[in-house]
């Protein structure tokens, strides 16, 4: 008695559908620029060379896309497991306290970062880990053991999490004599290798960016995610309890476990926003470090379909449109960091939420094609 | 000259993509008629009465209603032309009483008052016409399976429906039950309404209907009168080919008890008590079957037994070992021996998203085979499926299909494939043949018994009590999550088992 499925062909699903979203999305992002008496393809132009028309503005989209491919992985992997992970905020600012921690721990052991400073990095890299993960399996716990939904514990334990950086930088790990709600800076064995640093030895010169080696480790995190999610058992069983729990019990795979896991590796990838700016670019603890980066995972996630591949491209897109927009905003005072938002957030709701409304319309397109 | 047909469909095609879910169907039934419509599953009933009853609009062709041409294009169009549907799973509102819910989508007003005053009258004269006893303040979740599809029935009617529309209508009643229903439809024949029973049990069929159409293939392939067929020849109609309706069962000794449960209990989430003192023993070689009404603790003894639910009481024994709480866990049973094929492979057989290959190792995917070092090989797990999908004659033996795609039968075979593969001792079985097409039933028939003759002890609960005592050296009924009686199949009638799924015990009678 239902309606027949929306079964689009595997190219137009990955595609098609979200190409009609951004298409949709750019079109009326322009309109509301002709509406303040911009010129909306002179826009377009501005955005797109000043995040992909130099070498420094590369740098600064690859940095954006970095945060993105943290949160927007954390959210997918959640998503898989059927679980709507919204804490990537709090997730990442513990992860960011703990990596604080931990460099404050090492800066008090001169010996150890003397004999085996290599290790810094990595340590602290782990921390940040650790604590996103931690933090996560808290909503994971609740939700497996005692049905409290993650969708509301998550966005509540975000507020603890904003609660908490607050009173520790202010009162416990914060830099003395400081006015800002910040720590001292980290140790330098323990902060990320800039870019063009990195590249230098190799003779390649880039200017001074915010990239840093922690877009590395999201490449890497977005081949570890694919493995993960369809190459091990531990994928598949994520996979089952996300697609049809009752089946995976059937088979042997306990929901609650495979719910506590799935939000620990969640956590775990969203510490990488923590990573990149705290460890990569800051070098330092700051408030807000967070900057909304968590919640725009969710439209990463949801535009790459989940996948590894497509959350890379939406990361990628979501840094064209950070880095673009600041350059356009700075060069076109009538639009403001404010409209940039309002395009950003015009795409997430036609990328995200209107998803449906594009899939019908190209599967109808499609089936008129196929009968005719 | 002869009235029109109650309802007549003249070349009805329907398309949904690239698949002709009707193909130029006509059909004409007489006014004040009982017709059956039969057909394997995706044989294109379901698109057919739905397009009659507004779901769907017909690609091309004409409805004709008493001669009159209509266009029916929602619910509501059908509901005017005096078309009543009574679906498989009912449309109605549990928390609600009786006569609200007939009133419901038809209150007459924004003030309920003189609606519900109106329903009360006409639904004591429809109770007393067609003999429908039915309290009309009754909450509708109280009432028994056969009394709601009574109240979806006085629904129907209360619309002025003139042709009812019956989907599957005796699947979820016990025999008494289906006969009390026959008995109805053939009052509202006597009263001039026009009846169409969608089904797939040919008896019902040859019992109840005047006449009968079958479906293949989206095409309407046959129009017998019932009384000048037989079920053979239906079958061979619906599938297109000759079929063995009866199972052909060799007798054979039965071998040491395998699996012995001794006075389980259990209770869900809600407290009520499922199981209540179940006690049976399964012996190598034989077939056990459950006969009850659906819920009445099948389903749980299974989930029991299968270790997915855990018993409040009671002692399991596999192998002549008793079963401590931790072994009692579906990955424990598995490496014991004991396999299970779910009554509902939507829900918990199958995850229709994946694809059939990864199917085809749910519950195995520990397996080392299916390895490569630390990742899951594709190769091999696609490997595996092509050869179980081969023995099992599984269409299209397309291991990377998604397993929605495959036709009920088909995704019962991945299932049974899977666990009869790894060699099970004891094999639970939870509605083997629920939504599969008539040649695959004889398949999975055919199947069990083999394995039974290799010496598998088969526990099988299934609705169908034809199956039940088809397949079963013994039958246990079950009501109420009781045992009411055991007979040896060749002792077991029909009668007899139904006064004990409806709780008549033997000490009782």
């Amino acid at each position: 008695m239902s309606a027949a499925p929306l079964e689009l062909p595997r190219w137009a699903d990955t595609a098609l559908v979200p190409l009609v979203s951004v298409a949709a999305a750019l079109l009326v992002a322009g309109l509301v620029v002709l509406g303040i008496g911009e010129n909306p393809l002179e826009a377009t132009a501005l955005l797109l060379r000043g995040a992909l028309g130099s070498a420094e503005g590369i740098g600064f989209t690859l940095y954006y896309a970095t945060n993105f491919i943290f949160t927007g992985l954390a959210v997918a992997v959640a998503f898989h497991a059927g679980l709507f992970n919204i804490g990537g905020e709090g997730q990442a600012t513990v992860a960011g306290i703990c990596a604080a921690l931990a460099c404050g721990a090492l800066s008090a052991m001169p010996g150890f970062l003397s004999v085996a400073g290599f290790l810094a990095a990595p340590l602290a890299i782990l921390a940040a880990a650790a604590g996103g993960a931690a933090y996560a399996f808290i909503p994971g716990w609740l939700q497996a053991k005692r049905g409290s939904h993650v969708v509301i514990t998550t966005i509540m334990l975000n507020f603890v999490a904003a609660t908490l950086i607050v009173y520790l930088l202010r009162e416990v790990i914060g830099k003395i004599g400081s006015m800002q709600p910040e720590t001292a800076d980290f140790p330098a064995q323990a902060v990320l290798t800039p870019m063009h640093q990195l590249l230098a030895p190799f003779g390649i010169k880039l200017p001074s960016t915010p990239l840093n080696s922690a877009f590395l480790l999201a490449l890497m995190a977005l081949v570890a995610v694919w493995l993960l999610i369809w190459r091990t058992r531990l994928g598949y069983a994520i996979r089952t309890v996300g697609a049809n729990p009752r089946a995976a019990a059937y088979a042997g795979i306990s929901p609650a476990a495979v719910t506590m896991i799935a939000m620990a590796i969640s956590g775990a990838l969203a510490g990488g926003l923590a990573v990149n700016e705290a460890l990569g670019v800051q070098h330092r603890l700051v408030l807000d470090f967070t900057a909304g980066y968590g919640f725009v995972g969710i439209a990463v996630a949801l535009m790459g379909r989940g996948h590894p591949v497509g959350v890379g491209l939406a990361a990628l897109l979501f840094g064209v449109l950070y880095q673009g927009g600041a350059e356009l905003s700075f060069d076109k005072p009538a639009i403001t960091r404010d409209m940039v938002v309002v395009i950003g957030g015009v795409l997430i709701l036609f990328a995200g939420a209107l998803d449906g409304l594009f899939r019908r319309l190209v599967a109808t397109a499609l089936g008129r094609g196929a009968a005719g | 000259m002869p009235s029109p047909p109650a309802i007549e469909l003249v070349g009805i095609s329907k398309r949904f993509g690239a698949v002709a879910a009707n193909r130029d169907v006509s059909l004409a039934v007489a006014a004040g008629s009982i017709h059956g419509i039969v057909g394997e599953n995706g044989a294109g009933k379901s698109t057919l009465m739905s397009i009659l009853y507004g779901f769907y609009e017909a690609d091309a062709g004409e409805i004709r209603i008493a001669g009159e041409p209509r266009r029916i294009r929602s619910p509501a169009d059908a509901i005017a032309a005096g078309i009543g549907m009574v679906h498989q799973h009912f449309m109605l509102v549990e928390t609600l009483s009786v006569v609200d819910n007939v009133v419901l989508g038809a209150e007459g007003g924004a003030s309920l008052k003189g609606g519900l005053a109106k329903a009360r009258a006409e639904l004591a004269r429809l109770s007393r016409e067609y003999g429908l006893a039915i309290d009309p303040d009754a909450t509708v979740g109280d009432l028994s399976v056969g009394l709601q599809q009574r109240v979806e029935i006085l629904k129907a009617l209360y619309r002025g429906a003139q042709i009812l529309i019956l989907d599957e209508p005796t699947a979820v009643l016990t025999p008494a039950e289906a006969d009390q229903l026959f008995a109805l439809l053939r009052a509202l024949k006597a009263q001039g309404k026009t009846v169409i029973l969608i089904t797939h049990k040919l008896r019902e069929v040859m019992d109840a209907t005047d006449t009968v159409s079958v479906m293949r293939r989206g095409e309407m392939v046959a129009g017998f009168r019932t009384a000048e067929t037989s079920p053979p020849a239906l079958a061979e109609a619906m599938v297109g080919r000759r079929v063995l309706l009866r199972v052909e069962k060799p007798p054979r000794e039965r071998g040491a008890a395998v699996l012995e449960a001794v006075g389980l209990s259990c209770r869900d989430a809600r407290g009520t008590e499922t199981l209540r003192d179940v006690s049976l023993t399964l012996h190598a070689g034989e077939i056990v079957g459950i006969a009850g009404v659906a819920g009445n603790g099948q389903s749980e003894l299974l989930e029991v037994l299968a270790g997915l639910v855990q018993p409040t009481r009671g002692v399991i024994r596999l192998g002549g070992q008793i079963l401590a709480a931790a072994d009692r866990h579906p990955a424990r049973l598995r490496e014991r021996g004991l396999m299970h094929i779910p009554e509902d492979r939507h829900r918990s057989g199958l995850v229709t998203a994946f694809s059939a290959a990864e199917n085809a190792i749910l519950g195995y995917q520990g397996d080392p085979a299916f390895r490569a070092g630390p990742f899951l090989s594709p190769s091999q797990i696609e490997a595996h499926a092509l050869t179980a999908f081969a023995a099992y004659d599984v269409r299209p033996p397309d291991p990377a299909l998604k397993t929605a795609k495959f036709s009920g039968g088909n995704q019962q075979k991945i299932v049974l494939a899977r666990e009869i593969e790894r060699h099970p001792k004891v094999l639970l079985v939870g509605q083997p043949t629920r939504g599969v097409d008539i040649g695959a039933i004889e398949f999975i028939h055919r199947r069990l018994i083999e394995l039974r003759d290799a010496g598998v002890a088969i526990l099988l609960v299934s609705v169908e009590l034809e199956e039940v005592m088809a397949l079963s050296d013994r039958i246990i009924a079950l009501c109420g999550g009781r045992i009411t009686g055991e007979r040896a199949a060749e002792a077991a009638d029909e009668r007899d088992l139904g006064l004990l799924m409806a709780g008549v015990t033997d000490e009782a009678a």
